[in-house]
Order: C-alpha cells, then structure tokens, then sequence
C-alpha cells in the first residue's frame, strides 16, 4: 500500500478522548454524601432486602458492602492488617480468636443506644464479657437436616451420621474439620470443646473407618444434595435447612439427642477502621427493633434482639428448626476457641483422613 | 535484530514498565512466600523467619506424601488423556480448510470464556447419579433390554437386575474427568501449534517413497510434533497439579489433592509458613520439569546441528 489512510480521527484526539472519559469514571459517591461513608464487610445473602439502602437514606452514610465465604477467608483478609473494613460480622469463636490477636476496637457502649433491644441473655457471654468488643446480630445451631420420607423417625444422634452403616451412602458431612470432629466428640458423649489428644484420635478414627458411608463433606451446600435427593441426611446449619424447607416440605430439622452446635455471629469493629463513628451508627441502626424485624424475616436465622423478636410472626418464633426447644437447647454448646496448637492439631488429623 | 547496546535506552523504555512489573508483583511476594516457608507462627498473625527447616520437613509426612502421590497421579493421568485425545483433534484442526480452521479454534476456545467455576458446577449436573450422562445411559439401557426382551433372550440377564448409575462424582474418576475438561484447550493448542509449522511435503514425500500412513505418522509425524507435544503436556500437568477447586466440587470432598491442603493452611489451620513450603515444593518441581526440558532442547540441538 503506497498511500497512507488517515484515521477519521487523530491520533492524539483519541487519546485525549479516552483519558476524559477515564477521568470522568472517577468521580466517587461519596463526594455527594455528605456524611462519608463505611465498609461493611459480611456474610452473603445475610441482610434484609433494602437494609442497607434504607440505612444511607435514613442517615446519608454512603456503604460499602463487600462479602465473605467464610470466617477463615475473614481473618486471613484482615491478618495482615485491616485492608479498610469498619463492620465485620465474626462468629462467637473468632471473636475469640480476633481478641487474643489485639484485632478489634473496644466498642463505645454510649454511641449504641439500641443495645438496650437486645435479650439479656445474651449480654453477658463467656467469650466476650460485658460485650465490650462485639454485639450479638444471629444466632443458630448446627444439627442434622434430614428427608423425612425416607426415614421411620428422625435420627437421634449423631451417632447415626459419624458411627453407623445404618445411612450408609446418604449422607453429607460438613466440609469444616474442627465442627466435624466437634459433632465427633458429641457422638462420643463428649464435650464439643474437649480437643484432649484422645478426642482427638478417636474422632479421627471414628470419620475415617466412616468415609466410605458418607457421600459428601459439602461445602456449605449440603442442603442441595438434600434438595436434589442426593443425600437424605445432612449435617448443617440450621438456616441452610430452613431454606430447603421453605422449597420442599418433605425435608425436616432436628438436633439429635447429645445436642448440637451453638453458633452466634456478632457485629465488631476491626482496629484500623477508618470510619469509627459511622461504624458505630451502622450497629446502632442494624440492632433497631424494625430493622432487625426486617432481617430475621429475610434471612430466617434466629434473632438475638427481643424487641424485634417481638415484632415477628408467630410462624417464626414457633418454628422449632429457628427457636430449638429448651431441652434441645440445654445439652447443645457453644464453641470455644481452642488456641492455634489444637487448630494445628485438627487439620493434621483432617489430612489423615482426606488423604486415606 | 539490531545490537541492543545501540539502542539501551530504547529498549529500557519499553522493557523498564514490565520488568518493574515483574520484580514487584512477582518476584517480591514470591521471596516473601519463600521467606515465610522458613519461618513459624511468632502470634495469630505474625511470620517470623527464623529459617526452620520444620515446615519442609513436615513434607515429608505419610499423609502429605499420600497427597502428593495422588496428585500426581491424578496430573499424570489427566495429561495423559489430554493428551491422547488432544493429539488427533489437533491434526483434525491442521488439516481442515483454510476456511474452517477459525470456527474449529473458536469450539475449542469458546468454553474457555466462561468461569472455571460455573464450568465445574455444569460438570456436577451432567455426571451425577442422576445426571445427564446416567440419564442417557439408563435411556440406552431400558433400549438394550426392550430389544433383548423382543428377541427374547433376556433371561439370559446379560444386562443384570436393573440399570446402576456409574459413579463419578466422589471418586477419582470423577476428578480426572474435570480436570482433562478444564485443560483439553491448553493441550490442543500447543500440539496444533507445531502441526500448523511442520512442512506438509515432509509427510508427502514419506509417502512417495513407499512408507503406508501409519508408518508416516509414527516416524515422521509424531517426531516432528514432539515438541508441540512436550509443552502440551507440561503445561496441562502444572496447572493438574495445584488443582484444588475440582476436587472440591467434583470428588465431594473425598478426593483431596496437595493443593487442598495448601488452601487450608492459608485459611483454617491458620500456618502460613507450611503452607508456603508446600507450594514451593510444587514450584521447585515445576522449575526442574522446564530445566529438564530447557537441557534436553539444547541436547538435541546439539545433537541435530540446529535449534
């Protein structure tokens, strides 16, 4: 080609162009709100509809909303250092285990009036006296969801699940180590907080001579091998199941009779939160009595806050897989953090069993 | 190619952005990773290097060695097949017109455009026990016994008592059969590469001279697509083997290889130091396999008189 074609546009008119448009993208939000704004960082699927787009209209705070699998994924993000987070939402034991690491800010009690919504049972819990750096937002269990046609009764103990060729090929594990075993020692009638060294063993025993007889260790989805009938029996949270009932009427929720997990995930403000007075606001306004009304019919876990208990339906505050009974609630446990030397210990233990 | 000490500057204005590039997204996490597989937990959250040979010499654990063992048999098999089925599809890409080359690449490449994950979630629907392919199966199935039924022969129960799903996910096989889905397109592409390049009258004038197809293929063809072939499989059996989403998905948890075990140290058991020393370990390995092979090409070279 001996002619140059010429571009209809210049060289340089595109380019400048192109950085226009660039630069334009970068006009942020929040230099229209006029309060600022705040990073929240919590589970997925775990907010009512239009909390959060209720919160910025009530307050004129601008959220960041981002989401985490799980807790590990959360302390692994916030281990080497806060990347810009000012809400996180840790189950009770990571609390735990955030305290012992000088992770999280004392929270300033005064700035949260709507504490005062909250059961007084829940106030005072061993893994955060005084509440001083977290504040209950859900609570549930971990037990067995099962199809109901295909069994005479529901099971009753764990046994049934970790012990037995009674379900052989029917069943689905959690993909969690530590909770495994701890259901494990429970089978064992123990409790879920002895790592002895001979807990240990034998839990590792027990899941190992099990493997075969168990379909799946899921990770977190075990309600929809239920939901497709890949497995009858399932070893999950309570709200997992809870959903699969709400599709399929035919699947159930029990706590065997050694009891099951208590779980409780909390609302705490990681040290380097660079929007501290907003953080603060946010839980105030997530423990309003309408508010969390508004998330416990979305999300359908158990709330912690009695006033917006007392705004709910009777077919949420009657529904035994939500509020387990007294008796059922009695023998089950909350989970303590053990320290890194068992953590260590359980996914050593873990490795054996996946690896034979 | 003009002498690059001529031009020093120019070519430090054009390699300068990608070599800053490289030293600080690369080689510098990288040395820190390596620094932190010499080092132990001081806290929760805190790495001291104190140069331990702990975290690699936990590596050398029956399970850990179990793991491995398996992971690279499941690589090794998995290449293998890749490359089996890899190898004529390649051929069939070379040798079709110069119109349909194109489309043919793009079926190939196209499934490569979407997500790994949603990939190995479509996976999960067709190989389950009730799952497409068992589905077909059992179709097949009910079609094999009507006809024996017809000619009545089916009291000789050649089919068994009823149609039983094959098993995949949850086994082994269910593993190998993602991952040879996941990277049938990088081994098609190498080998296709260097079919496209080899000169065609080679292979006629194999055939001029007396030798059949088959005898052509076996001393013509394949040794000049070796070297399609070598790079095809390793780099089908490097990405095999740090694999961790797949048998995750596929093998339900029951099919665990090494890089299971690295994703956990890095989130639940909480030891970044062990697992930095695993995934060196599969980066050392992955470093021989290409000097292997850098010093075999200059062997041939060698050898040859050309490159």
């Amino acid at each position: 080609m001996t002619r140059a074609t010429r571009l209809p546009i210049s060289r340089r008119k595109f380019l400048a162009g192109a950085a226009a448009v660039g630069i334009s993208f970068k006009i942020p939000k929040s230099a229209l709100a006029a309060d600022g704004k705040v990073n929240f960082y919590n589970w997925d699927t775990y907010i009512g509809e239009n909390t959060i787009d209720e919160f910025e209209a009530a307050t004129g705070i601008e959220v960041q909303y981002d989401l985490f699998a799980d807790n590990d994924e959360l302390f692994a993000k916030l281990r080497g250092g806060n990347p810009g987070y000012d809400v996180i939402v840790p189950t009770n034991d990571y609390v735990e285990r955030m305290m012992a690491a000088d992770m999280l800010l004392p929270l300033d009690h005064s700035r949260i009036p709507n504490m005062k919504n909250i059961e007084p049972d829940f106030m005072d819990p061993a893994f955060d006296p005084g509440r001083l750096y977290s504040l209950p937002y859900m609570w549930g269990t971990i037990g067995v969801g099962y199809r109901k046609s295909a069994v005479d009764e529901a099971p009753t103990s764990w046994n049934d699940l970790l012990n037995s060729d009674k379900y052989a090929g029917r069943i689905a594990l959690m993909s969690e180590p530590q909770t495994v075993m701890q259901m494990a020692f429970k089978a064992m009638g123990k409790s879920l907080n002895d790592f002895s060294d001979e807990n240990i063993a034998a839990a590792e025993k027990m899941i190992s001579d099990q493997k075969p007889n168990i379909v799946a260790f899921a990770p977190d989805n075990g309600q929809d091998l239920l939901l497709a009938g890949e497995v009858d029996f399932a070893m999950e949270w309570n709200g997992d199941i809870l959903q699969a009932m709400d599709e399929d009427d035919d699947i159930g929720y029990v706590l065997p009779d050694e009891g099951g997990l208590l779980w409780e995930d909390t609302l705490c403000i990681p040290k380097g939160a660079p929007n501290v007075e907003n953080a603060h606001a946010l839980i105030n306004y997530l423990l309003d009595a309408q508010v969390g009304a508004d998330i416990a019919d979305f999300v359908y876990y158990a709330t912690p806050n009695a006033a917006a208990k007392a705004l709910m339906s009777e077919e949420y505050t009657g529904n035994p897989a939500i509020f387990p009974s007294a008796e059922a609630t009695a023998k089950s446990e909350v989970s303590v953090y053990p320290g890194q030397e068992i953590v260590r210990k359980v996914d050593e233990a873990w490795t054996r069993i996946k690896a034979s | 190619m003009q002498d690059i000490r001529n031009r020093l500057g120019v070519f430090l204005a054009f390699s300068g952005p990608t070599f800053i590039w490289l030293v600080l997204f690369f080689v510098v996490p990288l040395g820190i990773i390596w620094m932190y597989s010499f080092g132990e937990n001081v806290s929760l959250t805190e790495i001291e290097t104190t140069w331990t040979l702990d975290n690699y010499r936990r590596m050398l654990e029956p399970e850990i060695l179990q793991l491995m063992g398996r992971s690279v048999w499941l690589a090794f098999v998995s290449t293998l097949i890749c490359l089996l089925v890899g190898f004529p599809m390649a051929l069939l890409i070379a040798s079709a017109s110069h119109e349909a080359k194109p489309w043919l690449l793009l079926l190939i490449m196209l499934p490569f455009w979407t997500n790994l994950l949603i990939r190995t979630y479509a996976l999960l629907n067709i190989l389950g026990t009730r799952g497409r392919l068992n589905q077909l199966l059992e179709w097949l199935y009910g079609w094999a016994d009507k006809i024996l039924n017809t000619v009545g022969l089916n009291h000789l129960g050649i089919l068994g008592d009823g149609f039983t799903p094959l098993k995949f996910l949850g086994t082994q096989s269910g593993v190998i059969y993602g991952i040879v889905y996941v990277s049938l397109p990088f081994a098609i592409l190498p080998i296709y590469s260097s079919l496209e390049r080899m000169d065609k009258s080679l292979l006629e004038a194999s055939m001029d001279l007396g030798a059949g197809q088959w005898q052509t293929a076996k001393n013509v063809l394949i040794p000049l697509a070796m070297p399609g072939v070598v790079t095809a499989a390793i780099i089908t059996f490097i990405p095999a083997l740090g694999q961790f989403l797949t048998p995750d998905l596929l093998g339900r948890g029951q099919v665990d290889m090494i890089a299971n075990v690295i994703e956990r140290q890095f989130k639940r058991a909480n030891d970044w130091p062990f697992g930095s020393a695993i995934s060196l370990t599969l980066l050392y390995a992955t470093f021989m396999l290409l000097a292997i092979r850098s010093f075999n090409d200059a062997a041939r070279a060698r050898r040859t008189g050309r490159s």
